[in-house]
C-alpha cells in the first residue's frame, strides 16, 4: 500500500513538472492558430474557435524564413561538423600522446570555458573587421576549425574522457600491424566513438543554431539567421505592416509572435524528436562529466 | 635524421593539438588580453591608423560613478545569477533523483525534460516572456505570494523571484539534469543496499550517501549554470556591452572595461561555488 502511494506521488510530481515544461509549447501552438477575435475573446483560452494559418503566413514573410532558414541551416551545420571533427582530433592527441606541457594545455582548455562570450566580443569584432570578414560566414567557421567554437572545451573533454576509456591494447595492436597514428584515429577511434560523435554533433548544432549574441554582432545585417530574425521581429513587423491606419488586422499580436517563435524552433524540435534517443542516452554513457 | 621514438610521439601529439593552440592564440588569448588592454586606453581612429592613449581606470570609474544605467543592469544580472543558480541546482537534483527511479515512461519524461536544451535561445525566451507564456500561473493570485510581498523586500525578494521565474528555472535545467543523472547512475547500488540493511531510511540515505557522492557533479553543474547564465544573450550586461561598442567618444574601450568588470564578478561567483562545493579531504 505504502509503495503504491509512493509511486503515485512520484508520477504525480513528474507529470506536474512535465506540464510546466510543456505549457509554453502548448501555449505557443494553440495561440499561433488563433484569429484576432479569439485572442481578445476571454472565453477562448486554449482551443481556437476557428483555426487560421494567417499568423504563420505573415510571420513567415516577416522572418523572411525562406532565406533565414537556409542561413540558419548552413551556419549551424558547417561549424558543427568542423567542431565535431576537430575537437575529436585534439582530444585524440591529448589522450594518446605524452608531450611536454600537456597539463598546461588541458588546464587552458578548461579555462577557456569560463570566459564569457562578451569578454572577447569587442576585440573579436575588431580582429575580424581588420581581416575584412565581418558579415562573412568565416567569422563562425574559422574559430570552429581551430577548436574555438561554441563550448568546444566541453566537447574536447567529452572525447578525452571517452578515448581514455578505450583500451591502449587497440592502438598497440594496430601499430604492430603498421598503422600510423592518423590511421589508428580514423580506422579505430572514430568508428568506436559514434555515441560521442553524435552527442557532440547534436549539441554543437543546437548551440550554433541558437547563438545570437556573437553571430548577431559579427555577421551584422548581411546574413540573418532565424533566431536573429526573431529577435528583430517586432521592429520588422511594424515596418512591413504599418498600423497607422488603425486597423486591427495589421497590428502585431500574440498569435503572430507565437507563430514566428514556432517557425524558429520547429526545425530543432523535429531534429530532437528524431534523434532524442541518441541525444539523451549517449550523453549519459559517454561520460561528459568526467571521473 | 632519425628522432627517438619518444620525441616523435611528442611531436605527433603536438601536431594533433596544434589547431587548438593556433586557434587559442588568435581567437581566444589575443582578443582576451587585448580587451583588457583596451579597457585602460582610449582609441582614436585617424587616417594614419589607430592612436591609443592611456587613461588608466577612467572607464571603470565612469561605469559606476557616471553611467546612469550600467550599475543597475550590472546588479540585476549578478543578482539574477546568484538567485537562479542554487534554484536551478536544487531543481535539477530533484528532477535527476526522480528520473533515476525505475519508471514506466522514463524515456518519455526524459524527452520532455531535455526539450528546452534544444529550443532555448535569447529571442525565444524573450518572446515567451513578452507573451506571458513563461508564466504558468499568475503567482499574484495566491496567498503565499501576497504573504511574501508584505514582508520586507530583502527577505521576500528571493521567494518572489522564484515564484516569478519558475518556468525559466525549469528551462535552464536541462543539461544540469543530464549531468546529475549521469552522476547518480555511477553510484554503486550496493551502497544503498548496505545502508538499508543497517536501517537507514531514504532521508538519511540522501544526506549521508547520495549528496556527498553527487557533490563533484553538483560543482560541475554549478559552474556550467553560472557560465551559461552569464553568457546568455538576453542578460542586461551583454546587451549594454554590445550597445556601447560604437560609442562615439569612447569606441570599443568602454565596452571592453564593462566586459572586464563583468568577467571579474562572474569569476568571483564561480570561486564561491567552488568553495561551497569543493571536494573535501576525507575525514576519518
Amino acid at each position: 500500500m505504502k509503495r503504491i502511494a509512493a509511486r503515485f506521488i512520484l508520477y504525480f510530481i513528474l507529470i506536474s513538472i512535465g506540464y510546466a515544461y510543456l505549457y509554453p509549447l502548448l501555449y505557443m501552438f494553440t495561440t499561433s492558430f488563433m484569429t484576432v477575435e479569439d485572442l481578445v475573446n476571454p472565453t477562448v483560452s486554449w482551443i481556437p474557435s476557428k483555426m487560421t494559418l494567417e499568423n504563420f503566413k505573415k510571420s513567415w514573410n516577416v522572418l523572411e524564413a525562406s532565406k533565414t532558414l537556409l542561413n540558419s541551416v548552413y551556419l549551424s551545420a558547417i561549424p558543427s561538423i568542423l567542431q565535431t571533427l576537430v575537437t575529436a582530433l585534439i582530444a585524440y592527441g591529448l589522450s594518446r600522446f605524452k608531450f611536454p606541457l600537456k597539463r598546461l594545455w588541458l588546464f587552458l582548455i578548461l579555462a577557456t570555458f569560463l570566459i564569457p562570450t562578451q569578454v572577447t566580443i569587442v576585440t573579436k569584432y575588431m580582429l575580424f573587421s581588420r581581416l575584412g570578414i565581418i558579415g562573412n560566414p568565416l567569422v563562425s567557421f574559422l574559430p570552429a576549425l581551430t577548436g574555438q567554437g561554441i563550448r568546444s572545451s566541453i566537447f574536447i573533454l567529452l572525447y578525452y574522457n571517452f578515448f581514455n576509456m578505450l583500451p591502449k591494447a587497440f592502438d598497440e595492436a594496430a601499430e604492430l600491424d603498421g598503422a600510423n597514428s592518423f590511421q589508428i584515429f580514423y580506422r579505430i577511434f572514430l568508428p568506436l566513438s559514434i555515441p560521442a560523435i553524435i552527442t557532440t554533433f547534436i549539441f554543437s548544432l543546437v548551440w550554433y543554431w541558437n547563438e545570437t549574441l556573437l553571430t548577431g554582432m559579427l555577421l551584422g545585417n548581411e546574413i540573418k539567421t532565424l533566431p536573429i530574425a526573431l529577435r528583430d521581429f517586432a521592429a520588422k513587423f511594424a515596418l512591413m505592416f504599418p498600423a497607422a491606419d488603425g486597423s486591427a488586422a495589421n497590428r502585431i499580436n500574440e498569435g503572430i509572435r507565437m507563430a514566428a517563435t514556432i517557425i524558429t524552433i520547429l526545425p530543432l524540435l523535429i531534429t530532437y524528436l528524431v534523434l532524442q534517443r541518441q541525444f539523451v542516452e549517449s550523453l549519459e554513457r559517454t561520460g561528459i562529466t568526467g571521473e | 635524421m632519425k628522432l627517438s621514438k619518444k620525441t616523435r610521439k611528442a611531436l605527433a601529439g603536438y601536431l594533433y593539438i596544434s589547431p587548438w593552440i593556433i586557434g587559442f592564440v588568435i581567437f581566444t588569448a589575443y582578443p582576451f588580453f587585448y580587451s583588457l588592454y583596451l579597457s585602460f586606453f582610449n582609441l582614436d581612429f585617424t587616417v594614419f591608423g589607430i592612436n591609443s592613449t592611456f587613461v588608466g581606470l577612467k572607464h571603470y570609474i565612469y561605469a559606476f560613478r557616471t553611467d546612469a544605467s550600467f550599475p543597475i543592469q550590472f546588479w540585476d544580472t549578478i543578482i539574477d545569477i546568484v538567485l537562479s543558480t542554487p534554484l536551478i541546482l536544487v531543481f535539477s537534483l530533484i528532477a535527476a533523483i526522480l528520473l533515476n527511479n525505475k519508471l514506466k515512461a522514463r524515456a518519455f519524461f526524459r524527452l520532455l525534460y531535455f526539450l528546452p536544451v534544444v529550443i532555448i535561445s535569447g529571442p525565444v525566451i524573450s518572446e515567451l516572456v513578452i507573451n506571458n507564456a513563461a508564466q504558468i500561473v499568475d503567482p499574484r493570485k495566491y496567498f503565499i505570494y501576497n504573504f511574501f510581498s508584505v514582508l520586507p523586500n530583502t527577505i521576500s525578494y528571493p521567494f518572489i523571484y522564484m515564484l516569478n521565474h519558475l518556468v525559466l528555472i525549469l528551462w535552464f535545467s536541462g543539461v544540469q539534469i543530464i549531468l546529475l543523472l549521469a552522476g547518480l547512475q555511477k553510484i554503486n547500488a550496493g551502497i544503498y543496499e548496505a545502508a538499508k540493511i543497517d536501517g537507514a531510511n531514504n532521508w538519511i540515505i540522501f544526506w549521508k550517501i547520495t549528496l556527498p557522492l553527487i557533490k563533484p557533479f553538483l560543482l560541475v553543474a554549478a559552474i556550467y549554470t553560472i557560465v551559461d547564465l552569464a553568457s546568455f544573450a538576453n542578460n542586461p550586461v551583454n546587451i549594454s556591452i554590445t550597445q556601447r561598442m560604437f560609442d562615439i567618444d569612447k569606441p570599443y574601450s568602454y565596452s571592453a572595461a564593462l566586459s572586464w568588470i563583468y568577467f571579474f564578478s562572474v569569476m568571483i561567483l564561480i570561486g564561491v561555488a567552488f568553495l561551497l562545493l569543493r571536494p573535501r579531504e576525507e575525514k576519518i
